[in-house]
């Protein structure tokens, strides 16, 4: 069984190969729908983790707050994106929720996946920063309200700084996981890289070279957002914290 | 805003349809986790064994799977069974392969936490009394770890339930596919849609509360 790369040099309508490779003036070649598909997966990853980090967090702290009500609706939230499986969501906002509220029918597809594979890890989020502010001693809390400090300053300028660095590691998982769960988007046709890696191993009968090439691409986005989070990690380390480093 | 109307669904659409889907998704998940925690625990043995190639062998195992997507290694194992042994197996069964050695990387890491989690005084206890290596992991460390870990592989197989909807990329027919199956018949995707989403709910949250429950009674006895 030999490998033969060269199909990604073809065109993906005329079926020729191009000797650069790249589809300049005429038809796109497999390789420039790879690049592209793996910009719709970049994409779609670091817009969902920023829709999660944000609601993530709101929601983390709400679960930690004196209010019952505000606690509850934190963990409503948390057991809701929790208990459905990503890609049933995903058809949730994609069939569902266009028919019922019709005014969403002209956002683009793209953007409900963002939404709702950022809902999603917004869940798995909220569970590491509810985790992260509760391992904080209680006496930090007292003290910025004994300073006189409201409620959301105490979160803003004691408790978040804090908590946030100590969430540094499962927040990497989680964003490790992003790129992974965006490929779920293929069912709701994204052309994103498992989307790409289904038609053209289809298209050209070379599955394996294709499909080696989408996890090799899986494997990197992983990687590089790995090594951002340990550079952040060891940015904002507080010194005399453990893991501070040297 | 568009009306619902679940009147489609009555007791025969259920039967018909989702019944058999859910049965497959159980299957799946049943299998795939006695599966996985065997080969998991393997796996972990090998990564704690000391021996430089069966710990080489066994991280490159866990991390090569654990860094791919799921639906990517469902898609894999659907192209590469049928061109090693030559036919077919059909979806379900490259589905249920492929949930096996998959979950068995992410059981091993769960595996390995417990086996790390016994004290080494029981290890060495276990060698002062006369026991071989198998003994002891057999008598006295395996146990405790399994014990000690039971409500994280029980979570772990929360979110293999809800990753077996992924088969939905070879077409194996699961509980998602007979609510689809279901839609597409009655005319009706929308709301066989929204109440396969109920659906997911209640059985996977009912299950996290039992684990939950589970989790205060080992953790008082401990």
């Amino acid at each position: 069984m030999a490998f033969d790369f060269s199909v990604f040099c073809k065109e993906t309508i005329g079926g020729e190969a191009v000797p650069s490779c790249l589809g300049r003036k005429g038809d796109p070649t497999y390789l420039d729908w790879l690049i592209s598909a793996w910009g719709w997966t970049l994409s779609v990853a670091v817009l969902s983790l920023i829709v999660a980090l944000v609601v993530g967090s709101l929601m983390g702290i709400l679960r930690t707050t004196p209010s019952k009500w505000l606690v509850a609706i934190g963990e409503c939230w948390t057991e809701l994106f929790r208990n459905i499986p990503l890609l049933v969501q995903l058809f949730v906002w994609y069939h569902v929720l266009p028919a019922i509220f019709l005014s969403l029918r002209s956002v683009p597809s793209f953007l409900l996946v963002v939404f709702g594979l950022g809902f999603f890890t917004s869940a798995r989020i909220a569970e590491q920063v509810k985790a992260g502010i509760q391992t904080l001693p209680k006496g930090q809390r007292y003290a910025g309200l004994a300073m006189g400090l409201t409620l959301p300053q105490t979160y803003r300028y004691v408790l978040m700084p804090m908590a946030f660095r100590i969430v540094i590691p499962p927040l990497t998982s989680e964003s490790m996981n992003i790129i992974k769960n965006s490929s779920v988007a293929f069912a709701v046709s994204i052309a994103e890289l498992t989307f790409f890696a289904q038609q053209a191993a289809e298209e050209t009968s070379r599955g394996i070279e294709i499909y080696l090439a989408v996890s090799f691409l899986y494997f990197i986005s992983a990687f590089a957002i790995n090594r951002i989070a340990l550079q952040i990690e060891h940015r904002v380390a507080v010194p005399g914290m453990v893991g501070a480093g040297k | 805003m568009t009306n619902l109307d679940f009147g489609f669904l009555n007791w025969n659409l259920i039967t018909n349809f989702i019944w058999k889907g859910l049965v497959f998704s159980v299957q799946l998940t049943l299998i795939a986790m006695i599966g996985g925690i065997i080969i998991g625990t393997l796996l972990a043995l090998m990564r704690l064994s000391g021996k430089k190639w069966l710990v080489m062998a066994a991280a490159f195992y866990v991390n090569t799977l654990r860094s791919v997507p799921l639906v990517m290694v469902i898609l894999w194992f659907f192209l590469l069974i049928p061109l090693l042994i030559g036919r077919s197996l059909g979806a379900e069964l490259s589905a249920i392969i492929t949930f096996t050695v998959f979950e068995a990387a992410y059981y091993s890491e769960i595996m390995r936490a417990g086996i790390q989690s016994v004290s080494k005084g029981q290890v060495n206890a276990g060698y002062a009394v006369g026991m071989t290596y198998k003994q002891c992991m057999q008598l006295i460390v395996l146990p405790q770890a399994f014990r000690n870990m039971l409500p994280v592989l029980l979570t772990q197989t929360i979110i293999l339930f809800q990753d077996t909807s992924l088969v939905y990329a070879i077409g194996a027919y699961d509980l998602l596919k007979g609510f689809e199956v279901a839609g597409k018949n009655f005319n009706r995707p929308v709301e066989a849609y929204l109440f396969a989403a109920v659906v997911y709910f209640v059985i996977c949250f009912s299950l996290s509360m039992l684990v939950r429950r589970l989790q205060k009674k080992i953790a008082i006895i401990r």
